[in-house]
Parts: structure tokens; sequence; C-alpha cells
């Protein structure tokens, strides 16, 4: 199970989508942890890009992230209490920590429309790694129905994020 | 005196009486989507938008008199107050889209 946890990172890593069989994925405690970092990176990465854009849409944009990822959060944390289930921290949450922290380094050094722009991109990139991570791993792997749900919900979500992201990144092209 | 009579009996067949009371339909908001607009809704009449997904949404039509903020889990009733085909949206997530057809009263 740890191994393919660590080839679930490396393909989040490298941004790609992450073909493993259900029956052999993350457990619940390990799904749970990643579901919660994603969300609480890209709410991270909200108030990064509330603190120095001034572009009307793209703090829109922003506020819906953190308003989002905040409330699905929320619910997996009342969810994993009631379950009884410690999420388990492990390679895939600690390979998106790592790639957040470089690009919140890399959006710091950026100003004006170079940091709406690299922001916005990368919120396309990072929910459409999230989201491959969902269809074709977590959910597929999650055990518990109510925890299975919740993924689905994010996935309904995130997928909308994606797709307001992209054309957010298209407008300031 | 019989003339005024008859014209008030007019009057009173051809006014309210003929326009129905206000009715309201119900739309749920769920997994991102909303639900099947209702049909014949008519100017005054009132939509009870039911929020059932986990994150705050809006529903909003401008054209149409109303834009409702519906935080999670909550139900709010809006007034159409014109008729015409709207397009109803949430003002924090651009995907959630639907026509709304509002009939002449």
């Amino acid at each position: 199970m740890a191994r393919h946890v660590r080839l679930l990172a490396a393909a989040l890593m490298a941004g790609g989508a992450m073909p493993l069989a259900a029956a052999t994925g993350p457990s619940d405690a390990e799904i749970a942890h990643i579901a919660y970092t994603a969300g609480a990176l890209d709410a991270a990465a909200a108030k990064q890009a509330l603190a120095k854009t001034h572009d009307p849409q793209v703090r829109a944009f922003a506020e819906t992230m953190l308003r989002d990822h905040e409330a699905v959060n929320g619910k997996a944390l009342a969810l994993v209490t009631k379950l009884k289930v410690a999420p388990a921290d492990n390679s895939t949450s600690q390979a998106l920590a790592a790639q957040a922290k470089a690009t919140e380094t890399k959006l710091a050094a950026l100003d004006g429309k170079a940091f709406d722009r690299a922001y916005v991109e990368n919120e396309v990139a990072f929910h459409r790694t999230v989201n491959g991570a969902l269809k074709s791993t977590l959910i597929p792997s999650a055990d518990n129905g109510e925890l299975k749900a919740l993924l689905e919900t994010g996935l309904a979500l995130f997928g909308e994020h994606q797709t307001h992201a992209e054309h957010l990144a298209t407008r300031l092209r | 005196m019989r003339a005024p009579l008859a014209g008030l009996a007019v009057l009173l067949l051809l006014s309210p009486a003929s326009a129905a009371a206000p009715r309201t339909f119900k739309v749920v908001i769920d997994q991102m989507k909303f639900g099947a607009m209702p049909a014949a809704v008519r100017p005054g009449d009132r939509i009870a938008w039911v929020n059932r997904d986990l994150f705050r949404h809006t529903a909003t039509a401008k054209a149409a008199g109303f834009d409702v903020d519906l935080p999670a889990g909550t139900t709010r009733v809006s007034t159409v107050t014109r008729s015409g085909t709207f397009t109803v949206a949430c003002r924090y997530h651009p995907g959630m889209r639907t026509q709304l057809t509002v009939a002449a009263k």
C-alpha cells in the first residue's frame, strides 16, 4: 500500500494521471489526509492571491476557492471525527505540500498581471491533478460510503473550479 | 342605479379574480446543479431555492428581478417580477447555469 501511495505522490509531482488499481490503493485514513491537505493548500493559495491581486475577477475566484475549500474541509473534519478515523500523513500529502510550497515561493516574487496569470495557471494545473487523482485513485479506493460520497461531492465542486480557472486563464493570457 | 351596479359587476368579473393567486415553486440545488426549472411560472410567482450543497451558492437572474444568496443548507424565496426567458446562474460558480421561462401575466 505504501508503495502505491509513493507512486501516486510521484504522479502528483509530475502532474500526470494515476492509473492505480482500486483494490491496492491508499487507505481511508490516507485518502482523508490527502483530500484535506489538497483543500487546505488551495485555501492557502487563495489567501496569498487575496493579499496580492487587484483584479476583481481573480479576487472573486480566490474568494470562491477559500469559501468552498474551507466548507468541504470542515465537512471532512466532521466526518473523520464521526468515523473515528485519524487521517494518516503519507508521501502523497507530503508531495502536494512540497509542490505548493515551491509554487508559493515562485508566486511571492511576482506582482500584477504576472502574478494573476501564474496563480490562475497553477490553479488550473492543481485542480486538474487533484481531480485526476480523485477519479482514478481516491474515489475508487475509498471503502467508507460517506467518505466516498464526500469525495464525489468534492469532485463535482473541483471540476467546476477547474473550468472556472480555465476560463479565467484564457482571459488573462 | 341599475346601470352603475351592472358596471361594477363587470369590473369585478374582469379584475383580479381572473389573475390567479401567486404560486410558490421549489427548485433544488444539489451537486453543483440547478434542478429542473418549473414550467408555467408567471410574474408575481415565487421560487423557493433549496441549497442542499455543502457550499454557498446564489440564484441570480437580475433581468428576471432576483439575486438570492444561498448559504449551504438554506432555503430562500425569491419573487419573479418579469416575463421572458432568463439565464439563472450562480455568481460564485459560473458553470452553474440554467434557463427559466416566465410566461406573460
